[in-house]
């Protein structure tokens, strides 16, 4: 029982911070301090009519979707091989593929934004964030497709093949189906990491800002902090919805397998 | 033999990992080997000249304050991690162990949520919790437990220490669960039959066999933390900068990219140096 009190105690110290939001959001108020002032919607209406903020915005959801596309892709490779024959040296090539999860993203940022900068002369673009977020975001990927690939019953491929079927169409007509809510949840997971990177963006942007960048900038603005609480509003609103669309496909496909769910996403 | 590669399931595996393979390669091996060759080449006002040096590393051993910063990244990392460790044990514990089988997952999903939602908005959150006119302060003077606000609590190593627990927690989670729920339920009961009470049950067969987890949990919490910059730069004012605060300034606003990656490399080294050693010496818990 005491160790039920503790759970819901911290499952409180999680969400305190993010309670406020909506909070601060709707206060008719600059400053972000109790006691309340009033309820106004005047911190969405700036919203809508800043440019910068739409600019950013476009920039952040083209990068957010190239990356899932992208560590999708070389996630159901990585998965798909680990879960087929060994061969000398797979463990630690899987590995090292997974690295980026536990390498201090500053790390990241910094080896990359000196190969691309001072050793390739390339120009910084919306193109280097997604390079820097694929990397970032397969091992995710990965993590949420081994779920979806080891479940599959090798036989399933085999009777396709025996039934006529070459390589590729039992591929296609077999086994993707039964990975695709794998695949879904995966492109979700990766588009939100995306969407909400910052570390790495702020060394790799170029000219145009993503959403975190942008919101970076404004908060050096005092006046400018409950149109980012509005702006944080919507955006953990949208996190848990792809979250919660996630975590659906993720069981969906758990269940098309027939195994119990393991539980979690990592 | 035309494709004699795909003609065995190995071949097979070997085509598929290659491209994401090929891909890490690029953009992880070589850029660290970039930032590595780097750290020993020289700055000449604006440009960097390809000549080896060890000035940079000499910068680190004369310069007090890149030594500072660096054991103060290494004392906030590894509070950080003793603090979110401790906290999360009970949290998997009780997921693994009391919450029935088909409601594991509602729970994990619940505490992973917040830690997919805007990291910068939520560092920026525990600003208000924390400040001088925050929800805490505010809170307890209304109350009329203080009488002026508190002052320790932002703009302190201890606001940096407090916004990273929260934002690692689901980090130090997971794995101990994931060992949890590996543990063989019926050990337990062999220990309680053989005259173990509850405490020492947990002792000495529950805490070692989810060493692996919790080893893990420390590893994926403590590593990371050296890399954020963000929270120092928002929490810690003047008195809580972190090494990584410094990278980020040599590197964007000082335009002295050979002692940042310099910095860089000394801070991974010492991370990676404390790593291994930790795993060495619970090197006997962690063979399953």
């Amino acid at each position: 029982m005491a160790l039920r009190t503790y759970a819901i105690l911290y499952l409180i110290f999680l969400y305190a911070p993010i309670v406020l939001l909506p909070i601060f959001a709707f206060n008719d108020g600059t400053i972000i301090a109790f006691p309340l002032q009033g309820f106004t919607t005047q911190w969405f209406e700036e919203l809508w009519t800043t440019t910068a903020l739409h600019d950013a915005v476009g920039n952040s959801i083209f990068i957010a979707v190239l990356t899932a596309i992208f560590s999708t892709l070389l996630g159901m490779l990585t998965a798909r091989a680990g879960a087929m024959a060994n061969f000398p040296g797979k463990g630690g090539i899987i590995g090292f593929i997974m690295l980026p999860l536990v390498l201090p993203e500053i790390i990241v940022a910094v080896s990359l934004l000196v190969m691309l900068r001072q050793v390739l002369d390339m120009d910084l673009s919306n193109w280097t964030v997604i390079a820097a977020h694929t990397l970032m975001s397969t091992p995710f990927s990965v993590a949420i497709l081994n779920g979806a690939f080891q479940s599959l019953d090798p036989a399933m491929e085999e009777a396709a093949m025996d039934l006529g079927e070459n390589r590729w169409s039992a591929f296609r007509l077999v086994i993707l189906p039964l990975v695709m809510p794998g695949i879904i949840s995966s492109m979700l997971i990766a588009f939100t990491i995306s969407l909400d990177e910052f570390i790495i963006a702020f060394f790799l942007t170029g000219a145009n800002p993503t959403m975190p960048v942008y919101i970076w900038g404004l908060l050096r603005f005092p006046a400018k902090l409950p149109v980012v609480m509005a702006l944080g509003t919507i955006l953990v609103t949208l996190s848990i919805v792809l979250l919660s669309m996630a975590e659906y496909f993720r069981r969906r496909g758990l269940r098309r397998a027939g195994v119990e769910d393991p539980g979690g996403f990592i | 033999m035309a494709g004699g590669l795909f003609s065995t399931e190995r071949g097979r595996t070997v085509a598929l990992v290659t491209p994401p393979f090929i891909y890490a390669l690029l953009l992880l091996a070589l850029p660290l080997g970039a930032i590595i060759l780097f750290s020993f080449w020289q700055k000449d006002g604006y440009d960097v000249v390809p000549t080896f040096t060890l000035e940079n590393y000499r910068a680190f051993l004369d310069g007090e304050v890149y030594q500072v910063l660096l054991g103060r990244s290494l004392k906030v990392s590894a509070i950080v991690t003793v603090i979110t460790v401790i906290l999360a044990y009970p949290i998997a514990y009780f997921i693994s162990f009391r919450v029935p089988n088909n409601r594991k997952s509602l729970w994990l999903f619940l505490i992973t949520i917040p830690f997919w939602t805007s990291y910068l908005v939520r560092v920026f959150l525990w600003k208000v919790i924390l400040g001088y006119n925050g929800v805490i302060n505010s809170g307890l003077l209304q109350i009329g437990l203080i009488d002026e606000p508190l002052t320790f609590i932002l703009y302190s190593v201890n606001s940096v220490i407090i916004t990273l627990a929260h934002a690692f927690a689901p980090f130090a989670i997971l794995p101990i669960f994931v060992a949890l729920e590996k543990i063989d339920r019926s050990l337990l009961e062999a220990a309680q039959d053989l005259g173990e009470n509850r405490v020492t049950t947990f002792l000495r067969v529950t805490l070692p066999l989810s060493m692996p987890g919790l080893m893990a949990a420390i590893l994926i919490v403590f590593i990371p933390t050296i890399g954020d910059y963000v929270t120092p730069e928002l929490m810690g004012g003047s008195g809580g900068k972190l090494i990584a605060n410094m990278i980020q300034t040599q590197f964007l606003q000082l335009n002295n990219a050979p002692l940042g990656a310099a910095l860089a490399i000394i801070a991974m080294l010492c991370v990676t140096l404390i790593s291994l050693l930790l795993i060495f010496l619970n090197r006997r818990w962690l063979r399953v």
